[in-house]
């Protein structure tokens, strides 16, 4: 249990380990789907590569779109794709970069979901057992009276008596079985030396406009959990103050009636509570305000510049008597 | 528990180590991969060397470019060779260390998995059957069987149930043999890469040992600064983020924050100055997006010198270089508002 804990803190200390981590474990549960799914090749002549071809390519469609939904980018990208311009320029560069990083971390659990397919083989035999030449293989069994395509379309069935006495089954297998752990090592190798070549050619073009891409697109993500999360404190505060507000609003009716009694004196730790409470509020107090500020969120986002509040002026107050004399002053 | 915390940051402690820490798990999945797949010769005549040799091969060179491609520091060797010189001056014999460095790394998983098959003779059965000359093996009965019937029986020797010519040829006794090679092939192999291994490190120190020590210290630096940058750029993002959302949080409400930063300064004045000291210290005086661009821009095209200024009163002094990014020192912007609500 501790383990599992510092491994998921270590996968948090940045949003890009999450979602390395996820597309991960994707990949991982696409193994176990694959070893715990009862393969049952139908050996009939007209479904076997329907089904066959089913089982290898429509998992990873679904495994893809898993991938596209669970990964939080996916988010970000599509609102800064879509949101208008406002206060801030759009750089396009920053969708392309967020597009493909959520492309590959998506792709991976279908790749593997094929490759474990491919260097197993059941699907391979079963979707071209009716395409091999049979006269490569001796034994094959001829008193049965089925025709050709029939047979073999019964060789990825191990269970039937047609092939009891012979090993033309088990051979036709392998020569298949080998096919296909071909293809799958073929694809690997493709796949590992286009990644190679990626990673070693991508810093020659372009570096430093990459580092600025890759800044920025770390920023919006981690502007878009913190706004998320500025809200949220923001609504519990705004809830609690609308309920304080409303309950003493109520009170105002009951001191009068009711003795004084302890429990109603104000207390002296109150005014720091709500001083906390406002200060998640940053001034928005009302539901015009908070609906305007979402709004404007989205339909103009504010500019990357934050000169203003490093020089924000300090707000002055004067306290004075009823004469007009000044009694205290910030000034 | 405590022991693989300590594992854990200590593998993380720095790239080399985390690098070492991906290799030793590499090689334990080649052999694990080597185990969970399923070898399936075809005993086919045609087909059983490409297989053989194929198994034998392509997996290592997948595991061995899977090793650069796992490896950050890939991409960190690129750049830095593909870089400006900007202020600072290139060393090609940093380069060379690395890239000799990721090679060795890169080597071990193959070589796991090359040892692992050897050793199994599974795939040299299935490539020799019918390549090796076995006359020897045949029963005194069948040495005349055609050429061409021969090594179609021959193929089948890997494959217990397909192989039908029992009693032309021992097919155990064949497997044994070829088995023999084949481990004899692994073990040489084996004291071949060990003694490889051996001299490259017994011997080298006895050349250049000074030139090999500042080789090591750069390229580590140049390793830990690039993740210096990467974690300062994200400290800076987050900090930026923050900033710029309280910004437009008020910008919004139109107030300027009345009552609240009167009380709290009062009050909580320690905590709430910390705590915005902290965020704009983070900020590092990078307020705009035009400065940002700047910053990573001039980081690869024109990289800073090696040469750390003294603190304090040497700030202001009239050195020319421009260490890093202080701009502190050198304000480029100056606004100022008076402001007064009284």
């Amino acid at each position: 249990m501790d383990r599992l804990k510092l491994v998921l803190q270590y996968f948090q200390s940045n949003s890009e380990s999450i979602s390395n981590g996820i597309c991960v474990i994707l990949a991982l549960i696409s193994v176990k789907l694959y070893t715990s799914f009862d393969f049952n090749c139908p050996c009939i002549p007209q479904y076997n590569k329907m089904y066959a071809l089913g089982v290898m390519f429509v998992p990873p469609i679904i495994l893809f779109l898993l991938g596209v939904l669970i990964n939080r980018h996916t988010g970000v990208m599509m609102e800064e794709w879509l949101r208008p311009e406002g206060n801030r320029a759009k750089n396009p560069a920053v969708v392309k970069y967020l597009f493909s990083a959520m492309m590959q971390r998506a792709l991976l659990a279908p790749m593997v979901w094929v490759l474990v397919t491919l260097l197993d083989g059941k699907c391979f035999i079963c979707a071209f057992s009716m395409s091999v030449d049979p006269k490569h293989f001796t034994g094959m069994p001829n008193t049965t009276g089925l025709d050709l395509v029939r047979i073999l379309a019964k060789v990825p069935c191990k269970e039937d008596i047609i092939f009891r006495n012979t090993t033309f089954r088990k051979a036709v297998s392998r020569y298949l079985r080998c096919y296909s752990q071909a293809i799958g090592w073929s694809i690997l190798l493709f796949l590992i030396l286009l990644g190679a070549g990626a990673r070693l050619v991508k810093p020659c073009f372009n570096h430093a406009a990459f580092l600025q891409t890759r800044y920025w697109s770390n920023y919006l993500d981690i502007e878009q959990k913190l706004f998320d999360e500025t809200c949220v404190l923001h609504a519990r505060d705004f809830a609690r103050k609308c309920v304080v507000q409303f309950f003493e609003g109520m009170r105002e009716d009951e001191v009068v009636r009711l003795p004084l009694s302890y429990g109603l004196r104000p207390r002296k730790g109150r005014a720091e509570d709500e001083e906390e409470e406002e200060e998640h509020l940053h001034g928005i107090t009302r539901q015009e305000q908070v609906d305007h500020l979402l709004h404007t969120w989205h339909q103009c986002k504010p500019e990357l510049d934050v000169t203003k509040i490093a020089y924000r002026p300090k707000v002055c107050i004067t306290w004075e008597d009823h004469n007009g004399h000044t009694l205290f002053s910030d000034v | 528990m405590d022991k693989f915390r300590m594992m854990f940051q200590f593998l993380q402690a720095n790239q080399e180590s985390f690098m070492n820490g991906i290799c030793g798990i590499m090689a334990l999945a080649s052999a694990q991969l080597y185990s969970s797949f399923e070898f399936s010769c075809p005993c086919l005549p045609e087909y059983n060397y490409a297989y053989g040799i194929g198994i034998l091969i392509v997996p290592a060179v997948w595991f061995f470019l899977l090793g650069f491609v796992l490896n950050n520091n890939i991409s960190m060797l690129t750049e830095e060779w593909r870089r400006p010189t900007g202020k600072r001056s290139k060393d090609p014999s940093i380069l060379r260390y690395m890239f000799c460095s990721m090679t060795q790394r890169a080597l071990i998983a193959p070589a796991v998995w090359i040892s692992v098959t050897l050793m199994d003779g599974k795939s040299f059965l299935c490539a020799y059957s019918a390549r090796l000359d076995l006359r020897e093996f045949l029963n005194e009965s069948h040495q005349t069987l055609p050429d061409k019937d021969l090594v179609k029986l021959m193929a089948k020797i890997p494959c217990k149930d397909v192989f039908n010519g029992h009693e032309i040829i021992s097919r155990e006794a064949v497997s044994r043999y070829i088995r023999f090679i084949s481990q004899a092939c692994g073990w040489l192999f084996l004291l071949l890469m060990t003694s490889v291994a051996f001299m490259v490190r017994a011997i080298r120190p006895c050349f250049t040992q000074a030139a090999f020590l500042k080789t090591k210290y750069w390229s580590h630096y140049i390793d830990t600064e690039r993740k210096v940058f990467d974690e300062t750029c994200r400290e800076h993002a987050k900090a930026f983020a923050k900033v710029c959302i309280q910004q437009y949080f008020e910008s919004v409400s139109g107030e300027m924050l009345v009552l609240h930063g009167q009380r709290s300064h009062k009050k909580d004045k320690d905590n709430d100055q910390e705590h915005q000291r902290s965020d704009e210290e983070k900020l590092l005086g990078i307020r705009r997006k035009e400065d940002i661009n700047k910053i990573l821009w001039d980081w690869h095209s024109c990289k800073p010198p090696l040469n750390l200024k003294k603190q304090g009163n040497d700030s202001n002094s009239t050195n020319g270089f421009a260490n890093g990014f202080h701009p502190q020192t050198t304000p480029k912007h100056q606004s100022v508002a008076y402001y007064s609500k009284v």
